[in-house]
């Protein structure tokens, strides 16, 4: 890990002057950038993110996708710290075996939106740094997104964006998915390949703006047939 | 794996959260002649950012109990959904429903272990005919109105002065709505939609969510 006083919380760098004497000090927690986005739809859910893995000024990885698919019809999608993405994954991984084998059946969408809630609470006071969203089809074949926040708060939503770049994105996504903001609008109901070409779209944007965000975009759709994967390049500057 | 969170005593130096935690709110309730209403905004803030505009802050428990919430909206939502599983254990244990003293009362007993730590948890317990507030700090107060959170002072504004044991229903629901109308207008970390519930005798009963933009507009044509 970089020289910890250098950066401040969430990567960027501080400015230089002389402060004294300064106490260092070891941070458990790094931010490795990547954003995530999510969108649901009357049958099909998407979720998307960037590939790039990066640290400070370095990038360690332009082939690190941050979506993990848990079951057939559900999608995670983590940014902040890849460390604790990883550790929170491979948890999830044994809890959803453990209830396979207890109760003989595959986690629903939602059951696996509250079991994270209560797995992200169980370390209030050490928090997986970690901002999660999840996409997939619940019960009834209908898109579900479920947005959580580093310490488990989390609720459904129709749409959100994740991660470094999800100031800029969730705007976008407001006027474009939600209607927000505009009059004298015909509220259409949203087909996948459209929200398919949103989301392209919209991960070029935030290429363009974001230094944290680029390279390439893994995108998974989420329908009853089961998940489909594309890969897009972006900006790799 | 364990349910409750791990205590902060393994850690002697407490580690500095990167991220900020989303707060700031208006809640409020109070009693009259009609039974309670309970009123909430749906911002939730992280920092400077509108973390979600869609929050559910008021969450009912059972039927004739329905809980506010305000402070971080994690710890909030997690423990409404301790004392939801402990209310229900003690209904199954003891065949009859725990009042709403004994959930408040248990719910502050629930939440001392974590006094002074960063858990920030200030939730007013509103039952048909009784306002209970319990918070993190080890509050349980029982009162005739109550407001929590950031826009709370300009809530009690409005509220106390109109607020009367003998209002009707129609006229308490409009105040409740314009307490946290006017709320919402003058803090920042409050906004939106409102929330509101009337909880009487019979049962809650949930009004639909409004959003308070088109409602200011109403208000300034209404001023001209």
């Amino acid at each position: 890990m970089f020289v910890s006083q250098n950066f401040g919380e969430s990567g960027k760098m501080k400015e230089y002057h002389y402060a004294g004497p300064t106490e260092h000090r070891f941070s458990p927690y790094a931010f490795n950038g990547g954003t995530v986005l999510a969108v649901a739809g009357e049958d099909f859910a998407i979720v998307a993110s960037d590939t790039r893995l990066s640290e400070g000024y370095s990038i360690h990885s332009r082939d690190s996708p941050k979506c993990y698919k848990l079951t057939d019809t559900t999608v995670l999608g983590c940014s902040g710290f890849h460390g604790d993405c990883l550790t929170l994954t491979k948890i999830i991984d044994a809890r959803l075996k453990m209830y396979k084998h207890s109760n003989n059946k595959t986690m629903t969408s939602g059951a696996i939106a509250a079991m994270l809630s209560t797995i992200l609470y169980s370390r209030r006071f050490f928090p997986y740094y970690v901002y999660n969203i999840i996409g997939g089809l619940d019960e009834q074949g209908k898109g579900a997104v479920y947005s959580f926040d580093p310490v488990g708060s989390y609720q459904r939503d129709t749409y959100k964006a994740g991660g470094s770049a999800s100031a800029m994105l969730q705007p976008l996504l407001d006027n474009q998915i939600g209607f927000k903001n505009m009059e004298g609008v015909e509220h259409v109901p949203l087909t996948k390949d459209k929200a398919v070409q949103l989301v392209k779209d919209v991960f070029v944007s935030a290429a363009e703006r974001d230094v944290y965000t680029g390279d390439a975009l893994r995108i998974c759709i989420v329908t009853k047939e089961g998940i489909e994967e594309q890969n897009i390049p972006l900006r790799k500057d | 794996m364990t349910s409750r969170p791990s205590s902060r005593a393994s850690h002697s130096v407490s580690v500095r959260r990167p991220f900020p935690l989303s707060h700031g709110t208006t809640t409020l309730g109070f009693i009259f002649q009609g039974g309670v209403i309970a009123a909430a905004d749906t911002r939730a803030s992280a920092g400077g950012l509108v973390a979600c505009p869609a929050v559910h802050k008021i969450t009912p428990i059972h039927s004739h109990l329905v809980v506010t919430s305000s402070g971080s909206g994690a710890d909030c939502m997690l423990w409404e959904r301790i004392l939801t599983r402990e209310i229900r254990l003690y209904q199954l244990r003891h065949k009859r429903r725990l009042s709403i003293s004994g959930t408040a009362k248990l719910l502050s007993l629930m939440l001392h272990p974590f006094k002074g730590t960063d858990v920030c948890v200030a939730l007013t317990l509103c039952g048909w005919d009784k306002l209970i507030y319990v918070c993190s700090d080890g509050a349980r107060l029982q009162g005739d109105i109550f407001s929590v959170g950031s826009g709370s002072p300009y809530a009690y504004g409005v509220l106390d002065r109109s607020l009367s044991w003998s209002l009707n229903k129609e006229e308490a629901i409009l105040l409740a709505r314009e307490a946290v109308f006017r709320a919402t207008h003058r803090d920042a970390y409050s906004g939106n939609n409102v929330d509101l519930f009337h909880v009487t005798a019979e049962g809650w009963r949930q009004r639909q969510r409004e959003d308070l933009k088109e409602e200011y507009y109403r208000d300034m044509e209404k001023r001209v």
